[in-house]
């Protein structure tokens, strides 16, 4: 175990931690898009303030998530980050079209004329993108867990043809998989914080219900993928189902689910929110577990794409210092506008 | 068209997009915060009222500018992935901070723009001062990793490749400094100049509209002194692309000889088969006395380079004679402002500086984007100074117009939108009611929260539910 205090499995453990902030946070966000974009029956209105209500002022910081990820990636592991860079392109391409859409769509939405069908019509942009989103980020997953992003490419590509280089990597039903439980996933964690933010129990019955029903959409579709990944991942199957963490992580996801589950029977809402985290949180720890040493499986090893220690040890160090500095502001941040008291506040 | 241009093509559309929303980002902040200080300090509530509406402007104008800055971070891998291959872990630094500083900024917005009614005055004023501070540091920390590009330091190159790497020597190269200074404070010249410019059209159409008239004098405040600086801080970075890249000076300049007691060669078009310019005016020495302080000293000229290794002359030398020449005019524009506070007269009433103030508001905005096209097209035929060539650095995927295509009507569109939101949301003059002027008592701050105002989730600040 020696292996696992490296800087570069130090860092990569940072990425992951990042992604994994990312998922909880701006997640839920585009997961109240989902809902948005399914806004249904007679307090369609008010479900869709209630989302808006609450993306809006957290939405931007937790989308920066994103940028510490891809930021921290290229400087520590460049070589992977242009791997897959080149690989993924078609896929990054789209999830930047559907990230601009998503954040510019709910901005104008907030500032735009206040008239009805103006507001139908960046709604349903921003609802789009926040679906189309988060399957192709999955989608990304996907096609690296896979096994399907590699290392030394440079040559390769020119021979190999646009088909066998750009689209079939990612083009596979185990990566779709992953990406529908990406959406799942968001769309559960949007429903279940949205049951500790309603004021009603109109409204928290609304996103209790679509708790429900997202938590068995990411569950089935996890359960696909892991049986997909038998035929398309092999690798990542074999490490999910055979290391010593598989039994563990699969106990995790189990009772995480099953508290998520029977708290929003009892509606203890808090409780919920706990439990969908968890099951989240151990859903994507899944992946670096199941390809751990392997930053690009199956040639390209954490510590074989790192970038050389004296960036390491520097870019650690910032990070170190900088979560002094971010932490603190993050957490009063949610403290104004996420606390129950702040939510309280009459009109 | 080829690959390689559609790649270069993607990314210069991309910058030149997103570098507006940035600058207005790190300068608008200062504005909006001007704007609310004098409000809290004198009671004055047309202040309020503009600090609410620049602070609209800089929501959208924020939230335009982060999601075009992702594009960008992964564009550098998606169209350059060679260059990030080669240079990730030795730019990665002032990225890493950038992140920190960009995270600070958006998290206090979040709190400024939606807090009015949450938290104390002294706070929400406080979490402005952060956006603005952190906007400003944001800017600098991206800004050091292109000057990287430009005078790469902080390594030793053994075989082709970067070993020994010192990240902080890098990001503290020779051109860091000067080239921050230059984009911070055209940050807020361009911006300040922008809005005055809007304020002084609609002065001189409502004469002394009270708000136009407070809005003026924080838009100057800001604008004005950078302005006027701009030319010092030009001057040192003329200095030290003198020094480092002297290709990109001489095509600057196009100047095609090398040269003791060098003539600056003022417009003109640079005719590179016979190596002359036309229709320029020469000044003499004056170009070995600017790059070096010194009437005599020899400025390098094309000559001691491979016509290979050339970028684009034409195109550089008339970016910076379009960018020095809109960059002097402004600063005349904004001494010319100076001049009139110094004598204190009103300044809403000087109708020939309102006048000049309009012709110059989209002046700075187009001086920057002239400027970048100095610093990128002059850097050229290099995406890393002297070491890797961009043709190397660009991806091999085919097919590259097709994403070019794509982005530029999706920022075509979202320019058009922004647009229309800013005109909707800021330019038009309040009425009296919404003012709140004569007539009727000021309401108390948290009432203006709920006027008869178009109401928008900003304004109700998100008062969960209803």
């Amino acid at each position: 175990m020696s292996d696992l205090f490296t800087l570069p499995v130090m860092l990569a453990g940072v990425i992951i931690v990042s992604l994994n902030a990312y998922v909880l946070l701006a997640g839920a966000d585009f997961g109240g898009g989902v809902w948005d974009f399914f806004a249904t029956g007679e307090r369609r209105v008010r479900q869709r303030t209630l989302i808006a209500d609450a993306i809006g002022p957290v939405w931007e910081a937790n989308h920066v998530w994103l940028i510490l990820v891809v930021v921290l990636l290229f400087t520590c592991f460049p070589g992977a980050f242009a791997a897959i860079s080149v690989t993924l392109h078609i896929p990054l391409l789209v999830m930047l079209v559907g990230i601009v859409m998503r954040g510019a769509a709910f901005t104008f939405r907030t500032y735009d004329s206040q008239r009805d069908e103006v507001q139908r019509r960046w709604g349903r942009i921003f609802a789009i993108a926040s679906l189309v989103t988060p399957i192709v980020l999955g989608v990304c997953v996907g096609a690296i867990a896979a096994g399907r992003v590699h290392g030394e490419n440079a040559a390769g590509f020119a021979s190999a043809g646009f088909l066998a280089s750009y689209v079939t990597p990612w083009l596979t039903g185990f990566g779709f998989a992953i990406g529908v439980t990406t959406l799942a996933l968001f769309a559960q964690l949007a429903a279940v914080y949205l049951t500790v933010e309603a004021r009603d129990t109109d409204l928290q019955d609304d996103f209790r219900r679509r708790a429900h029903i997202a938590q068995g959409v990411a569950l089935v579709a996890a359960g696909l993928a892991l049986i997909l990944a038998r035929r398309d991942a092999p690798n990542i199957s074999r490490g999910l189902l055979e290391g010593w963490h598989a039994v563990p992580l699969l106990l995790a996801v189990a009772l995480s689910a099953l508290w998520t589950a029977l708290s929003l029977r009892q509606r203890t809402f808090h409780a919920a929110r706990i439990g969908a985290a968890a099951q989240a949180t151990a859903i994507l720890w899944g992946w670096p577990l199941a390809q751990f040493p392997w930053l690009l499986p199956p040639d390209v090893s954490i510590a074989d794409a790192a970038a050389p220690a004296t960036t390491l040890r520097p870019v650690l160090i910032t990070l170190g210092v900088g979560a002094l500095l971010l932490l603190p502001s993050l957490a009063y941040l949610f403290r104004v506008f996420k606390s129950s008291t702040a939510v309280a506040k009459p009109s | 068209m080829s690959d390689l241009l559609a790649a270069r093509s993607q990314m210069a559309m991309s910058l030149a997009f997103h570098i507006i929303f940035a600058v207005i980002g790190i300068a608008m902040p200062v504005l909006m915060v001007i704007a609310e200080w004098r409000w809290r300090r004198r009671g004055d509530a047309i202040y309020l009222e503009l600090a609410k509406r620049w602070a609209k402007g800089t929501a959208i104008l924020f939230a335009v500018g982060a999601v075009s800055g992702t594009v960008l971070s992964f564009e550098l891998g998606l169209l350059w992935p060679r260059f990030m291959e080669y240079a990730g872990a030795i730019i990665g630094m002032p990225f890493s901070l950038e992140g920190f500083a960009f995270f600070t900024e958006a998290i206090f917005l979040g709190v400024y723009l939606y807090g009015w009614d949450r938290i104390s005055p002294r706070a929400h004023l406080l979490a402005g001062v952060m956006v603005a501070v952190s906007g400003a540091a944001s800017g600098i920390f991206v800004v050091t990793a292109n000057a990287w590009m430009n005078s790469p330091t902080g390594f030793d190159l053994v075989d082709g490749r970067m070993v020994n790497i010192d990240p902080i020597r890098a990001m503290l190269n020779p051109g860091s400094f000067p080239q921050a200074l230059h984009m911070t404070l055209a940050a807020y010249a361009a911006t300040g100049l922008a809005v005055a410019g809007i304020h002084a059209f609609l002065l001189l159409r409502r004469p002394n509209h009270p708000f136009h008239r407070r809005a003026l004098g924080i838009a100057l405040m800001v604008g004005a002194p950078a302005a006027i600086l701009m030319p010092v801080s030009g001057d040192i970075s003329a200095r030290y692309v003198a020094r480092w890249q002297p290709a990109k000076l001489a095509a600057m300049e196009s100047l095609f000889e090398t040269t003791r007691g060098a003539p600056l060669v003022i417009g003109g078009i640079p005719d590179v088969a016979s190596r002359t310019t036309r229709w320029s005016i020469e000044i003499p020495k004056a170009l070995s006395l600017l790059a070096f302080h010194d009437a005599n000293a020899e400025v390098k000229g094309l000559d001691q380079f491979a016509e290979t290794d050339w970028p684009p002359v034409t195109i550089v030398h008339i970016a910076f004679q379009l960018m020095v020449g809109l960059g002097t005019l402004m600063a005349f524009v904004s001494l010319w402002a100076f001049w009139i506070r110094w004598r204190r007269r009103d300044l809403s009433k000087e109708r020939a500086l309102l006048r000049a103030l309009v012709v110059v508001a989209p002046l700075g905005m187009v001086a920057i984007e002239a400027g970048w096209v100095v610093t990128e097209v002059g850097r050229q035929p290099w995406i890393v100074y002297g070491i890797v060539r961009t043709a190397d650095a660009v991806t091999p995927m085919p097919g590259l117009v097709y994403p070019f295509a794509l982005f530029t009507l999706l920022y075509l569109f979202l320019a058009g939108v922004v647009g229309w939101l800013l005109y909707r949301q800021i330019v038009h003059s309040p009425s009296p009611t919404e003012l709140r002027v004569g007539t009727q008592p000021l309401r108390p701050p948290d009432s203006w929260l709920t006027t008869d105002e178009p109401i928008t989730r900003g304004d109700r600040g998100g008062t969960s539910g209803q």
